[in-house]
């Protein structure tokens, strides 16, 4: 008797070595199953927190103090119509993008090359350590003398709070180079410049990135604090005006543009960091 | 036959505070144009320090490289070095990284192209060339590496236990390839290993090291090529061979 022959052999790996590359068939829910469901247990989780939101105010809390969803959106419609949403929200999302894009640029630059000569890096770093732990909201006061209370005040408190954040991530991304790879690259007859571009530059972009993702709160905080502080104009202004008011539904209205901003910025680094990680291996992407 | 590389009173100390360790002292060599020498030695006898030395990736503390008749200062395209560790860029797929040599001399994109897809070609990656390094297995990230130093077409290679974090077979697959692509091309290889097996099996002369670089023994291999793993562990000329160089390695740890 022989036996059937129900083994295919079609997919032999060839004589090459290394690993074999095979088509996989996955169905919609295979592929996208996981995904789907965090997002319909995110909605549930929000719908849940409004409802139970809604139903509390003024059965067992006082809604001056909470107010509550259908208030928040109301209000927010009241100010998209008139236009006040938008001339405050304008303001703010300037002030954090310019604090953003100088802070991180001056801070990249600053963490590339201070890293980069050893000798000054160390006597720096003490230095910069010191200012870092300094918390900006002190440096308010300061920069209204510096740069009075417009806009500029803002951006500059801004930055100075990314600044610290994407030096020191950067720095540490460029000084953890591995030596391995810039003799690599000396053996190739590189020279210094050849090593901070090739080399250093893409080792320390992680670094970088990493700084971009945790500056962005800071920039939104640094921009929001400096309008409490002295403003006539910005989300932190309609905060501000809102709770001298009582109008806690305004307060809320604004922390929700507040938080979709914040939401914005980082969808927009998430991209750039899934760009310059694509040579990870899958596990090691965040 | 010429001198190509010769290495004379070459002593490296890497100091620490107050001391210093000597991982090299006084140490003297010659090799000839288009041999390959084995270098053989235990774990810390300063065979990496004697590749970085050679390569000029480091600094001697005393005595001298030349390769040439050229005092060697630095790095030398002429000589390709394969060290222990992979280091290829992980941020470059395969075939970016086996460009890299030549895009630091500015050899044009489309040269650069065919120059790296006949090296991948040579070395059996064929249809990986846009894997990045941690898509690779560790033989193929070696045969990357191999290809990368390639490209380059130096003169001399060194190379530094390339083949050691690999399986036995593995191992044994990229010794004969690395024969093969040697074998006419007229190339120095310097191949610094601590398995005497392997270092009778690919040079022509073996070198032991002794403790901080001190030379035990230098011969010729009279083994005739091709030579195969699996005959030579018969043959009495090689087991003798073997011997003699296990005998000397002893020596040199004492």
């Amino acid at each position: 008797m022989t036996l059937p022959d129900t083994e295919s052999h079609v997919d032999e790996a060839p004589a090459s070595h290394g690993p074999v590359r095979v088509k996989v068939e996955r169905t919609w829910w295979q592929r996208h199953g996981r995904t789907s469901t965090v997002w319909l247990l995110r909605l549930v989780l929000v719908a849940v927190v409004l409802v139970l939101w809604q139903l509390a105010a003024d059965r067992w809390i006082d809604s001056t103090f909470t107010s509550q969803p259908t208030e928040i959106v109301a209000r927010l419609a009241e100010w998209i119509d008139d236009g006040t949403l938008w001339l405050h929200s304008w303001v703010t999302i300037q002030e954090i993008v310019y604090g953003f894009a100088l802070g991180s640029a001056v801070g990249a630059l600053a963490g590339y090359v201070l890293a980069s000569i050893n000798m000054l890096y160390r006597v720096l770093d003490p230095f910069m350590m010191a200012l870092y732990s300094i918390p900006k909201v002190a440096l308010a006061p300061l920069f209204i003398v510096w740069f009075g209370i417009g806009m500029h005040m803002k951006v500059l408190l801004a930055a100075a709070t990314v600044f610290f954040l994407v030096f020191l991530n950067t720095a540490a991304g460029v000084r953890e180079v591995d030596r391995g790879l810039i003799d690599a690259v000396r053996l190739m007859g590189g020279n210094r410049w050849h090593i901070a571009r090739k080399v250093v530059l893409p080792a320390s972009m992680n670094g970088l990135l990493t700084g971009l993702k945790v500056a962005i709160p800071y920039a939104l905080i640094g921009a929001v604090i400096g309008e409490l502080v002295a403003s006539n104009q910005g989300l932190g202004y309609l905060i501000n005006d809102a709770a001298a008011q009582f109008d806690t539904a305004g307060v809320f209205a604004t922390l929700v543009v507040l938080s979709v901003i914040a939401a914005v910025l980082n969808v927009v680094v998430g991209l750039m960091s899934k760009r310059a990680n694509r040579w990870k291996p899958l596990d090691a992407r965040s | 036959m010429t001198t190509v590389l010769r290495a004379e009173g070459l002593t490296k100390r890497f100091p620490k505070d107050d001391t210093a360790t000597v991982a090299l002292r006084d140490f003297a060599v010659r090799i000839d144009e288009g041999s390959f020498v084995s270098v053989l030695g235990r774990s810390g006898c300063g065979k990496s320090t004697m590749l970085n030395l050679l390569a000029g990736l480091t600094e001697p503390s005393a005595g001298a490289v030349t390769y040439r008749d050229q005092k060697l200062t630095g790095p030398n395209i002429d000589i390709g070095y394969l060290t222990q560790s992979d280091t290829l860029m992980p941020w470059r797929d395969v075939q970016r990284n086996v460009e890299m040599p030549l895009e630091i001399r500015g050899v044009s994109k489309v040269d650069r192209r065919t120059a790296a897809a006949e090296q991948i070609e040579r070395v059996g990656l064929r249809g990986f060339e846009k894997h990045y390094p941690s898509e690779l297995s560790g033989g193929m990230r070696r045969r990357a590496s191999l290809a990368r130093m390639l490209v380059g077409d130096p003169e001399t290679l060194l190379m530094d236990e390339p083949f050691g974090a690999l399986d036995a077979q593995l191992r044994a697959e990229l010794q004969d390839e690395l024969l093969r692509l040697w074998h006419g091309s007229g190339q120095t290889v310097v191949f610094v290993t601590h398995d005497i097996e392997e270092a009778l099996l690919l040079g022509d002369r073996v070198v032991v090291l002794g403790q901080l670089g001190r030379i035990m023994l230098d011969r010729e291999v009279p083994l005739a090529r091709p030579r195969s793993a699996d005959s030579l562990r018969v043959d009495p000329e090689f087991v003798a061979l073997h011997n003699e160089l296990a005998d000397a390695l002893r020596e040199g740890a004492r």
